[in-house]
């Protein structure tokens, strides 16, 4: 199957459980967003998939590929938040060597799109300010053709030409040659209309995997006088509430039920990132 | 071109509506190339997916046609389809709201009636 599959993946750092038997199939193919709050078990999971972290238990396999062996880590390729390169190495000798280690990589493209940035691949890493070793690791992942690219918090310290940029290759890359794209990130609105898939974690469990489209499609706010959103949200999935003076705000998932002509009952759409922000904060009443 | 995020409508039906206003207001012209799902992928920022979608419901109209090996193209008879649809469309999404604020107003159809007269007199002076 090509996918990337996790089977009761669990992970603790002490007393810390960061990956709490998680069990998820991402299918190859599509754009996906791994969306949760600090600390909420992204970067872990990542770790796993890239053979960065071991897991205490559980299994991933990367197209049926065991994570660890060498044909899983000849398809997938992670850019996350540490360093892997040696400070002293030029951008153009890290090109070079990235040739060397990924058949897919093309270092003409890596030059191309380091120029787009305005990367100075004549600058020793070393010496590159935060956001510009962000944009060496991302001009690296931009050219490698590989089956699976997945990004941690990918525009940390980049300014918004830059991000743009990075969305926009991304997108060109994605539309041109295909493959699986994994972003973990916490700015939610930003990545939003990329994503075909949203994967919401929190507390080291799958909170929710759904398409982005029947999500923001499912997801609404109703408000009104409390009586009447108190009877019309009945046995609706409600994910959360708010209070503005007598007026209330029920945030539902689900289908919308019409309501009689002259009713008090006003909808509106909810974000994504309003969704995010209301799921993850019951979880945490709830906890 | 503009997206709405926020907006009630799902993304894919945006980007139709906005290709639909390109071809009803002349600036894409029938059997013109429609622009690339990659192309506007990337210039909006969306889901190559989601742009396809979009361009599908266009293709599905008979607005726009995919031409093989060569991307898609306006059909003939294309601005003639879309003034169909939306008269077809012009109660529920035009009158209706119209007359549903009215009734909030304590309007009545009287009274929306007396303004559109108005306007027509208006619009004639």
């Amino acid at each position: 199957m090509e996918a990337i599959e996790l089977k009761n993946v669990t992970k603790r750092y002490g007393g810390v459980t960061a990956l709490d038997g998680v069990s998820l199939t991402l299918e190859a193919g599509k754009i996906y967003g791994l969306l949760g709050r600090n600390g909420a078990g992204k970067s872990t999971l990542l770790g796993v998939l890239s053979n960065r972290i071991f897991a205490d238990g559980g299994t991933a396999f990367i197209n049926g590929n065991p994570v660890g062996s060498s044909a899983a880590q000849d398809l997938l390729f992670c850019v996350g938040e540490a360093n892997y390169y040696r400070p002293a190495c030029r951008v153009k000798d890290l090109f070079f060597w990235a040739g060397k280690f990924y058949a897919g990589f093309d270092e003409t493209l890596a030059e191309e799109i380091a120029g787009k940035f305005r990367l100075d691949v004549n600058r020793r890493f070393k010496s590159l300010s935060t956001g510009y070793r962000s944009i060496c690791k991302l001009t690296l992942a931009l050219a490698l053709r590989i089956p699976y690219l997945v990004f941690d918090e990918p525009v940390l310290g980049l300014d918004a030409n830059s991000r743009e940029l990075f969305y926009t290759l991304l997108l060109g890359s994605y539309a041109k040659n295909g493959g699986t794209v994994v972003l973990a990130t916490h700015l939610i609105e930003e990545v939003a209309s990329l994503l075909e898939e949203v994967v919401l974690i929190d507390h080291g469990k799958i909170l929710l995997q759904r398409s982005a489209e029947s999500l923001r499609e499912s997801g609404y706010c109703v408000a009104g006088p409390e009586q009447e959103v108190d009877r019309y949200c009945a046995g609706k999935h409600v994910v959360g509430e708010d209070r503005l003076g007598g007026l209330k705000l029920a945030y539902c998932l689900g289908g919308r039920e019409p309501v009689p002509a002259g009713s008090p009952l006003q909808f509106s759409q909810m974000s994504l990132q309003k969704l995010f922000v209301k799921l993850t904060e019951r979880e945490a009443e709830n906890g | 071109m503009q997206l709405d995020l926020l907006s009630e409508k799902p993304i894919f039906q945006q980007i139709a509506g906005q290709i639909e206003d390109a071809v009803f207001t002349g600036g894409l012209a029938e059997g013109s190339r429609a622009p690339s799902t990659n192309e506007l992928a990337a210039l909006l920022g969306i889901n190559p997916h989601t742009v396809l979608k979009g361009m599908n419901l266009l293709v599905e109209e008979g607005i726009l046609e995919k031409k093989r090996g060569m991307g898609m193209y306006v059909a003939q008879g294309a601005v003639e389809a879309i003034r169909r649809k939306r008269q077809a469309q012009f109660y529920r999404q035009y009158v209706r709201p119209l007359l549903e604020e009215a009734a909030k107003l304590n309007m009545s159809r009287a009274d929306v009636a007396a303004l559109l007269e108005k306007e027509e007199k208006h619009g004639s002076d």
